[in-house]
């Protein structure tokens, strides 16, 4: 007799599925589609031309966007890893699981309070008349321009992602199974040694995961890039609010979003690809 | 257990008879009728309490503000709402024909308003009437020219706008993140005043973004509305092309030490205008509030305000600012006969009405304007 099969898989995954429906491939397929429009007398009309895309990837300040976007992201994943690992590391193999908690805890307290408000902070201290300044003015040196640089961008990007790196590395590194290092370490291996061949290829999918979240949310991020970069020079976060304030060319933002959500894409698929590729 | 019972006393029954009498005006205030709400829609602070709380009390009215950041912001919130959205609504003058070619306002009785306590330069403001029929009704202005910090620069050095390329101010000169304003000064230092800084032919445009390119260098940023205040305040910008005394009119009140001074090659004036919203219920009201903010009250509170102060158009404004705060009309220069006075430096042709731009597209300035925030 056929077996007759089973609802129940499909009723517990209905809910993601119309969430994801619901409040992602609806609006990005509107959001695709709004490229396509045209905007008369400060409405969009639906339509179907390629002079939004035409036009906005034929302007240089759109490319010129693009590369300090995408290098700053870059940049800043990579400073947000670096920094993250030794924090991560202690927290995963020299403190106790009591201490881990603690620290989990305390690196998930930044998030409850607003972003803005940690970056609004930071401009207070990264002033030239700032308690920073200040500190380094004690030494004879200074004061220093930190504000309104590329700099200042960055301080506002590590704020906003280097927790969730340091949260993502901390679970993956203290998921290791301790009888590798163990056999590392019995088989001869030095500190280095057991780090780079041991520790790190097993916690390669954290390590990733970390890196691609710390990408994901610099890329996309205004805050940091207007508040403490001054727009100078503007990302693409910042030039979709410029193109929308001037005649509310949403159709034209809508061109620069898109080609922010391909980029993403192929970041997070060559990523994740990278993390669960499986050895030769 | 026993339980006290008080006997009523005299001072037991005065004491609820006050009570009483004092609850009776919040249980009246309570059976009263709701307040009507009025929808303004208007650059922040024109709906704030230091401005509209008076009329509200006077009028059991309650002000419902959707801010908007810039002209074309305001066009399309006015697009995207079906009419009678919005009762008033508070343009920057240079958007009024705008509004009324897209059929966006009602037209408005000018016996209404006393336009003859209007300074004769402020009566028919260009693009307000059509063939004698009245679409807005300007109720302050302001002027645009170099803001500085007044420890780095003086005042003579500030009274160019060459001032933004001194190296005092290297790396310190920032920008209010908007193309009329900064364009209209760097085409005034090119000395196009004839008709105006924004009138001007493709050979003029072409040096005016030669000259914008040039003080790239100079440049420490970019700002909206709450940077360019901080930046200024806490002396990371020392100078800022594009703004006024709306800006540093405030931080002055704060003891900041930046102030704004028209420079010899002119200024810019930015001009605001009440309308009334298309098939808005409330036409009255709204008229009456017209009325209350150019009375010599609403102009002394406009003048004042606490968002970003703007000067008066009448006459009788002028004289209520002179009394109530003697200090406030020496420093916005509204005294007859003021170096600063906006009237002399319109008859000195040192002031310029902000426009869009008359020969060129929006949208060529935007694209300029991008490509000179990424140069």
């Amino acid at each position: 007799m056929a077996r007759i099969p089973s609802i129940y898989p499909h009723v517990w995954r209905a809910p993601l599925l119309i969430w994801q429906g619901l409040f992602f491939v609806g609006p990005l397929i509107l959001m695709v589609a709004m490229s396509f429009w045209l905007v008369r007398n400060y409405r969009m009309e639906p339509d179907f031309v390629l002079a939004n895309w035409e036009r906005m990837l034929t302007r240089d300040y759109f490319w010129s966007a693009y590369q300090v976007t995408f290098l700053r992201a870059s940049l800043a994943a990579a400073l947000a890893s670096l920094f993250a690992f030794p924090a991560s590391y202690a927290l995963a193999f020299k403190v106790s699981a009591t201490a881990r908690r603690w620290a989990i805890f305390f690196l998930i307290v930044p998030f409850f309070t607003s972003y803005l408000v940690r970056v609004y902070a930071w401009q207070v201290l990264l002033a030239e008349s700032g308690p920073v300044n200040a500190v380094i003015g004690f030494a004879g040196m200074g004061p220093f321009t930190m504000l309104n640089s590329g700099f200042g961008a960055m301080v506002g990007y590590l704020t906003l992602v280097m927790p969730l790196v340091v949260i993502l590395q901390t679970f993956s590194l203290a998921a290791i199974d301790r009888n590798l290092i163990e056999a590392a370490w019995n088989l001869g291996a030095s500190p280095r040694r057991t780090l780079v061949r041991v520790i790190v290829p097993a916690a390669r999918v954290g390590l990733i995961l970390g890196a691609v979240f710390a990408f994901i949310l610099s890329f996309g991020d205004f805050v940091s890039p207007f508040y403490l970069g001054g727009s100078k020079p503007p990302t693409l976060s910042i030039l979709i609010i410029d193109t929308t304030k001037s005649g509310q060319q949403w159709p034209r933002a809508a061109v620069v979003a898109v080609m922010m959500i391909l980029t993403l894409f192929t970041v997070a698929f060559a990523a994740v690809g990278a993390a669960y590729r499986r050895k030769a | 257990m026993s339980m006290s019972h008080s006997q009523p006393t005299r001072r037991n029954l005065l004491a609820t008879a006050a009570g009483a009498a004092l609850t009776v005006p919040m249980i009246n205030r309570a059976w009263a009728q709701e307040p009507t709400d009025i929808n303004i829609l208007a650059w922040y602070g024109h709906a704030e309490p230091d401005i509209v709380a008076e009329f509200e009390a006077q009028n059991n009215v309650r002000f419902v503000p959707k801010y908007y950041a810039g002209g074309d912001n305001m066009l399309a919130l006015i697009a995207q709402s079906p009419p009678g959205t919005y009762d008033i609504i508070l343009s920057d003058a240079e958007f009024v024909q705008q509004l009324n070619a897209a059929g966006y306002v009602e037209e408005l009785d000018a016996s209404l308003f006393p336009f003859d306590d209007f300074w004769p330069e402020y009566q028919n403001f260009p693009g307000h009437w059509t063939g004698g029929r009245l679409w807005s009704v300007m109720v302050r202005f302001g002027l645009l020219g170099v803001s500085y910090n007044t420890d780095t620069l003086s005042r003579e050095e500030a009274s160019s706008y060459n001032a933004y390329w001194n190296p005092k101010v290297a790396g310190k000169v920032g920008h209010f993140d908007w193309h009329l304003p900064s364009l209209g000064q760097i085409s005034l230092l090119n000395g196009n005043r004839d008709p105006s800084p924004f009138d001007i032919d493709e050979n003029a445009w072409k040096a005016v973004q030669e000259r914008t390119l040039s003080l790239k260098p100079q440049v420490g940023g970019y700002f909206d509305y709450g940077g360019t205040f901080s930046s200024l305040k806490n002396g990371e910008m020392l100078a800022m092309c594009g703004i006024g005394d709306w800006i540093t009119g405030v931080l002055q009140k704060d003891g900041a030490p930046v102030a704004s001074v028209i420079p010899e090659e002119g200024g810019i004036q930015w001009t605001e205008s009440y309308s009334i919203g298309k098939g808005s219920a409330r036409q009255e009201v709204a008229n009456k509030f017209i009325q209350y903010m150019l009375s010599p009250g609403g102009q002394v509170r406009s003048i004042q305000m606490a968002a970003y102060p703007g000067p008066s158009p009448t006459k009788s404004g002028w004289k209520a600012i002179q009394d109530a705060n003697p200090a406030e009309a020496e420093r916005s220069g509204l005294i007859e006969g003021h170096d600063q006075s906006p009237r002399k430096l319109l008859a000195e042709k040192r002031l310029f009405l902000r426009d869009i731009p008359r020969q060129q597209t929006l949208e060529d300035w935007n694209d300029f304007w991008s490509e000179y925030k990424t140069a």
